[in-house]
């Protein structure tokens, strides 16, 4: 099973699970904690699209996998490329753990440092094309080296 | 010879440059890249997909150096 999978367009976020589910269920973990993120209609936007810049968002996940490893933990994710229209999904992100209480905790550390760290860019669809979503982002640490 | 990339909103395609620190590199996209200035304080910098945090490092021939804007995944 691949940890970090990429979709074109909207996510089939049963048939993830599904197969996450059966890859870990017999491998002795007590707790199997899921995010789902869905696209929320709001500001008359159409849909969400996503560039992604791959090999850093590699790294840092294995980074993660590192820590979550340390702990007898694993974490899981799979997010959208292109287009994913409303009430679908873009992003969904799993922790799999001994026990509940590390993967609360390690579910939330994961999906905050996702927002603040991961090389996603997102755009609201409108009239058929893409305003990147400015206001919504966050710099990325070391930002503005070369100003 | 290095090649830039400017990832995601930034939208403009990859470029070479002769440039042997990243100083020197900062220089040359605010003098030949106009369109990029605004870019340049709100972006990372990875080379060859690190994110770096000096200056003072050195660029062979061959290096990639990306620029990544804003994030938002998710």
């Amino acid at each position: 099973m691949q940890k970090l999978k990429i979709f074109d367009g909207p996510l089939d976020v049963e048939a993830i699970f599904a197969l996450w589910h059966e890859s870990v269920r017999d491998k002795n973990f007590g707790a199997f904690i899921t995010f789902v993120g869905i696209v929320r209609d709001e500001d008359s936007i159409d849909g969400l699209s996503f560039d992604i810049y791959e090999p850093i968002l590699h790294s840092w996940f294995d980074g993660w996998q590192e820590k979550a490893n340390k702990q007898n933990a694993l974490v899981l994710m799979a997010h959208s490329i292109g287009d994913v229209p409303l009430h679908k999904s873009s992003y969904v992100a799993a922790v799999v753990s001994p026990k509940r209480k590390e993967a609360l905790a390690l579910i939330n550390d994961f999906v905050e440092d996702f927002k603040a760290s991961a090389p996603i860019w997102k755009y609201d669809l409108r009239s058929g094309g893409r305003v990147y979503a400015k206001s919504r982002s966050t710099t990325l640490a070391g930002a503005g080296l070369l100003a | 010879m290095i090649t830039v990339e400017f990832l995601g909103p930034i939208g403009l395609d990859n470029m070479n440059f002769e440039a042997n620190t990243l100083a020197e590199l900062s220089n040359i996209l605010k003098s030949k890249v106009p369109e990029v200035s605004a870019w340049l304080s709100n972006s990372a910098v990875a080379v060859n997909d690190t994110i770096v945090k000096s200056l003072d490092i050195e660029l062979k021939n061959g290096d990639r150096v990306s620029l990544l804007p804003p994030v938002c995944g998710g």
